[in-house]
């Protein structure tokens, strides 16, 4: 009960909605850190995870260095980076775009490589191009698992960008952090319940994309 | 035969028949696997070439060398006398529909979407591609409703013709299909097999039809290409031929133990002479009919529209039409082949055929001695006009 008392009155306290302390402020940073990582990863993940899915080439050395880079303790990157480039974003960007290039790589990789070879044996032999065959017969089908990767990926980068605060830059981990300086248990309580919520907002907001972006056909062949 | 090639771009000239020929092709793996194995073949349009035999006899890898999904280790491949490896592979697979086992269907795409495919290729505008794909789903008996659906809706025969129809979309001269029916249940796949000769009875394409199903070769080949495992030719003929004169002892085998009964489905029951004289039309005098027949002579008896009811002896018959000993299926004259006649002698409870005509009218009965006569002499008269008699049975059965 403590926990919701504390989360009530954090988020009840006016002084909490407004300023460059204010939880506007910090959901907005949190979030473009959420979006900067992302873009990275997704921009490093998807084409590699498409190719080497296409061409079923590569897939023990992306296993190899997906299980490499899971191993690395994202805190323990971020001191690294710190100590070796100093304050700044950059620190922040390098340990949350290697949490979430895994998951999307792999997850990507291994949506396009189970696709139904039926179709792709068609499309081959009625003479479809190979770049075609990737993005109109193969994603398609595979859209559901890489949308899944990609969902995983962004709930691991929200949950972790609190650590963005430890080199002095916002998001909502500034109040868990803050929190624990100042053993201000409101503000550590309501710094996770943000975190949480905007780990449930990543989760409607995949589900919204889901519904949007994948054909009836395939989603509701997935359902049967 | 020499073929002199027509440069690219040029146009077939006239009288030129449309041709795959095969000349001399093998495909050998890097492992030293050979699965084919300097095979020729001519493969002319308006025709069905079935490509048959055991697994792993090459009969797959033999149609994937067409469009080039394969690439032989040597030989030459030419359509109308052309190199294939002379044109952009992918121009080549899109003048060459492809049919493959499962349909292959895009399931993201609807029913309509999917045969629009290589239309929108060709660069067709979405809406000439979708009319295309309207009208093929009619030739190839789909109901227009279906077309918004996507294909988890359809069942699998469905699925298949749709596979079909968007491997005619763009009209290619030539159909390649790889095991089409084989995932379908046996009613299901005799529909499709009769779909796809009514089909090819206008269309006219070159077919090239990879089976491991004998029957099913029979049924629709014009010509059957029997490999053996190792990817040799072992026979190239017309089925009736194959039927009746088997190269070597692989291909009787292969044939099984019953290639004479099923031979006889490429004779007619045109020229079988019915005996009416068993039939007693309801109404008429029976007991005229008992004292003309020998004793104990079933006849049969048929309704006011000359239709079928059922076996009796006349002498003891009541006359009620409920006692009467079911006349089970007929055979229709000139429609049928021997074999169904043969067959309805065989499951019928006196011995007699009843021979219909197209209405269900019976013309008479048949024994099973009469039609062994006749078989006999179909086989004597057969040499000279087998091609055009077997071809006439199988467009009708």
């Amino acid at each position: 009960m403590n926990v919701l008392n504390f989360m009530q009155s954090f988020f009840n306290d006016g002084s909490h909605w407004h300023g460059y302390d204010g939880i506007p402020q910090r959901v907005w940073e949190h979030l473009q850190y959420t979006a900067g990582a992302l873009g990275i990863a997704a921009a490093i993940g998807l084409p590699v995870g498409l190719v080497t899915g296409h061409t079923g080439r590569g897939g023990d050395v992306l296993a190899f260095l997906s299980a490499g880079a899971r191993a690395l303790p994202t805190f323990g990157l971020l001191v690294l980076m710190f100590v070796w480039l100093g304050l700044g974003i950059v620190p922040v960007m390098i340990p949350l775009v290697v949490l979430a290039i895994p998951p999307i790589l792999i997850t990507t990789y291994e949506a396009i490589r189970t696709v139904d070879p039926s179709p792709v044996d068609a499309a081959r032999g009625m003479g479809m191009p190979e770049a075609r065959i990737l993005f109109q017969v193969e994603v398609p089908a595979a859209l559901p698992l890489i949308l899944s990767g990609l969902r995983s990926a962004t709930i691991q980068i929200v949950s972790t960008a609190t650590i963005a605060a430890y080199v002095s830059l916002g998001g909502v981990g500034r109040y868990i952090l803050d929190g624990l300086y100042q053993h201000n248990y409101e503000k550590v309580a309501g710094g996770a319940a943000l975190t949480a919520l905007l780990a449930l907002l990543v989760l409607v907001l995949f589900w919204a994309v889901g519904r949007v972006a994948v054909s009836p056909g395939v989603r509701r062949r997935r359902a049967a | 035969m020499h073929v002199i090639a027509p440069r690219a771009g040029k146009a077939v000239p006239e009288g030129f028949r449309r041709l795959i020929a095969i000349e001399d092709v093998s495909k050998r793996y890097a492992d030293g696997t050979v699965a084919v194995d300097r095979l020729s073949l001519q493969i002319p349009d308006h025709s069905i070439t079935v490509l048959v035999g055991p697994s792993g006899c090459g009969k797959t890898t033999t149609l994937r060398m067409i469009n080039r999904m394969i690439e032989p280790s040597g030989g030459t491949i030419r359509v109308d006398g052309q190199d294939i490896r002379d044109r952009p592979v992918n121009t080549l697979r899109r003048s060459m529909g492809y049919v493959i086992q499962n349909a292959g269907l895009f399931q993201h795409r609807t029913i309509l979407d999917n045969i629009a495919t290589v239309p929108r290729l060709l660069g067709w505008s979405k809406q000439r591609a979708r009319e295309r794909a309207a009208d093929l789903m009619e030739r190839v008996g789909l109901d227009p409703a279906m077309a918004r659906r996507y294909p988890y809706q359809l069942s699998g025969g469905q699925q298949q013709r749709v596979g079909v129809a968007r491997a005619l979309a763009a009209d290619p001269p030539i159909l390649l299909m790889d095991e089409p029916f084989s995932a379908v249940d046996p009613v299901v796949r005799r529909g499709l097999q009769e779909e796809l000769l009514r089909i090819q009875s206008e269309l006219g394409k070159a077919i090239v039809f990879v089976t491991h199903d004998m029957d099913e070769a029979i049924t629709i080949g014009d010509r059957i290409a029997v490999l053996r495992t190792g990817g040799r030719l072992a026979q190239f003929a017309a089925p009736d031929e194959i039927l009746s004169a088997p190269a070597d002892p692989f291909v009787e085998e292969f044939l099984g133990s019953d290639r004479g009964i099923r031979g006889l489905s490429f004779l007619s029951t045109r020229d079988l002479e019915l005996d009416s004289s068993l039939l007693l039309p309801l109404g008429s005098d029976r007991r005229e009919t008992a004292e003309r027949l020998p004793e104990g002579t079933s006849v049969l008896v048929t309704d006011t529209d000359g239709k079928p009811l059922g076996w009796t002896e006349p002498d003891d018959w009541d006359g009620d039409t409920k006692t009467l000993e079911p006349a089970g299926p007929s055979f229709e004259v000139g429609r049928d082949s021997l074999r169904v006649a043969l067959d309805r002698a065989v499951l019928s409870p006196t011995g007699l055929a009843v021979g219909v005509d197209s209405s269900g009218k019976v013309l008479g009965v048949v024994g099973q001695e009469r039609i062994a006569a006749a078989i006999r002499a179909a086989r004597r008269g057969r040499k000279a006009d087998a091609p055009q008699d077997a071809a006439a049975v199988k467009a009708g059965r």
